[in-house]
């Protein structure tokens, strides 16, 4: 309240300190009262006949759900991280820097990330479901998300190799080791916290994503026996359980796990972040 | 010997994987072009962009309302977002001490983080029922969905601007203080105006999550396919459209979807470059 003085003969300054205040308060507002209102809502809802094995439209559980989020995060990420990682690696340790090919990269992320899910899901159901006839499958959801993340794990890998000083890597060859060495055995390791807190950001896109799913891996909500057959994550499920408008209660309960789990993996990655901004 | 072998095999291996993204672009572009484009000419390029009625079981097929739908959502969604989150990274910048910063900042990175269904969920059960006691009706509009995606675009908003407000020179705030001014006028008149740029990079980065938001849309925007003539009266989005309508249609019915993604696609193309454009006059 001291500082009010400052702003006796200056009432526009105040009023601007004020609005930008405001606004601060209106953004960490909107978070909590999501957040307050779908736990408070949603706790209660959950049931442990909700984590039951098995799906069945009495008890319209989430465990299968779970479990294909799982799974699907898996398959996408097997496929994403070394085509990120090693695309990165070429940008960063290979490529010559203003290189038309450096360019033309570059511009294709950027295109990529700036895609929306839906134009994805759009691509997947035209290639996988319509071109290649493999119905709806796990799999092609799983290449859907991959090239989905793809620019995310190769920026922040590409960010990550970048923050390794090069002293590093002329004292591996003044060692006698070659490029490949140099490169799998100094650099990566360094840069391991930062490649891994832009794969957790791609894990929470792929744990969130709906759009992209609905018309590639469909919404069985089932634990699918091969990579061939149709199974739905948690926010496909939670599509499906809102959509049909009877499982409300259930629906509740779906978004609290979500935003725990998005929670958990936002922590992870600010905690990574932190860390390699530590270490150099 | 082998060793230079295997140097040669990683290194092509490496520039293969770097093609990907490249390669994923073209077949991205091949696939939604060559399934689009054939149904756009056989409704007719006028009659498909600009026909106002949406009637598929009688083959009419007019995307107007939807783009139509599509922008005005995105606008209202500008105009809501663009304030709170530019003067909320203004506040992060230069207006908030270390332990705020600490707070508000991972705050800001989660509300990125949440998935679209959930917010969808939220609008649904919470933004619904005050329009509806505020306006009467369902609710379901484009004022709604402006809101919420008002909301969903803060964290671009806030996150872009932080980075280009921190990216001007301390001495031009230092400058306009030692000329007389107060905090708060050398941040709003000289730092803010240098920022400009980037700023106006975020803005259109907004822009391009807005009109390709998908799943929170449909559970509040009420999805009526006319050309909403208020801002409480339902409206659907192009996105909306694909979602909808996708899992039942056949023949031209479904290639008219595609094509409803074609064009979208064509818009967002057009911002990632305005994107690129006015990025590269920041630098």
């Amino acid at each position: 309240m001291l500082k009010l003085k400052k702003y006796k003969n200056k009432p526009f300054s105040l009023f601007l300190r004020i609005i930008v205040c405001l606004s601060a308060l209106i953004t960490i507002g909107i978070l909590c009262t999501l957040i307050l209102y779908i736990v408070i809502k949603g706790v209660p809802n959950i049931t442990p006949e909700l984590f039951a094995w098995e799906y069945t439209s009495e008890n319209a559980s989430m465990m299968p759900a779970i479990i294909n989020t799982v799974l699907m995060t898996g398959l996408a990420l097997i496929l994403a991280v070394p085509v990120g990682v090693f695309s990165a690696i070429y940008m960063v340790e290979y490529a010559k820097k203003g290189s038309r090919l450096v360019a033309l990269v570059s511009l294709t992320t950027e295109t990529l990330s700036g895609i929306p899910s839906i134009i994805y899901g759009l691509f997947g159901y035209l290639v996988f479901v319509v071109a290649l006839g493999w119905r709806l499958s796990f799999l092609g959801g799983a290449i859907t998300l991959a090239i989905m993340v793809l620019p995310t794990i190769m920026r922040t890998t590409e960010e990550a190799l970048k923050a390794v000083p090069d002293s590093f890597r002329e004292g591996s060859y003044g060692l006698g080791a070659g490029r490949l060495k140099t490169i799998f055995k100094i650099v990566l390791p360094s840069a391991v916290p930062g490649i891994l807190s832009g794969v957790i950001l791609a894990i929470g896109r792929i744990v969130g994503e709906t759009a992209a799913l609905l018309y590639t891996a469909g919404t069985q909500a089932k634990i699918p026996e091969s990579v061939f057959e149709s199974g739905c994550t948690l926010a496909v499920h939670m599509y499906k359980l809102m959509s049909e408008g009877l499982y409300t209660n259930q629906a509740y309960a779906t978004a609290v796990v979500l935003l725990v789990m998005v929670i958990i993996i936002n922590m992870i990655s600010g905690k990574l972040a932190k860390k390699l901004q530590k270490n150099y | 010997m082998a060793n230079k072998c295997k140097e040669k095999a990683m290194h092509a291996l490496f520039l293969v994987a770097a093609c990907m993204s490249i390669l994923a672009v073209a077949i991205i572009c091949v696939f939604m072009f060559a399934n689009g484009v054939p149904a756009i000419t056989k409704i007719g390029f006028i009659d498909f962009i600009f026909g106002k009625e949406w009637i598929p079981n009688q083959n009419i097929y007019g995307i107007f309302p939807m783009i139509v739908g599509s922008v005005y959502v995105t606008a209202g969604a500008i105009i809501i977002g663009v304030p709170i989150g530019l003067l909320c990274a203004i506040f992060l910048a230069h207006f908030c001490g270390e332990k705020t910063y600490k707070v508000l900042k991972p705050a800001v990175e989660l509300l990125a983080g949440i998935p679209s269904i959930v917010y969808g969920f939220f609008g649904l059960m919470v933004i619904v029922p005050i329009m509806q006691n505020i306006f009467g009706g369902s609710g379901k509009g484009v004022l709604t969905a402006s809101i919420l995606l008002g909301i969903m675009i803060l964290p671009t908003i806030i996150s872009v601007a932080e980075t280009n407000i921190r990216a001007v020179p301390k001495s031009y705030y230092e400058g306009a203080l030692a000329l007389g001014d107060t905090h708060e006028q050398a941040v709003f008149r000289v730092v803010v105006p240098a920022a400009k740029s980037g700023i106006m990079a975020g803005v259109i980065l907004g822009i391009g999550r807005a009109i390709g938001e998908t799943m929170a849309v449909i559970m509040i925007a009420g999805n009526q396919p006319m050309i909403p003539d208020g801002i409480t009266s339902g409206v659907r989005t192009m996105t909306a459209n694909i979602v909808l309508e996708m899992g039942y249609a056949a023949e031209l019915h479904r290639e008219a979807l595609i094509a409803t993604g074609v064009v979208l696609f064509v818009f967002i193309l057009i911002i990632n470059l305005l994107f690129s454009a006015v990025k590269k006059k920041g630098v």
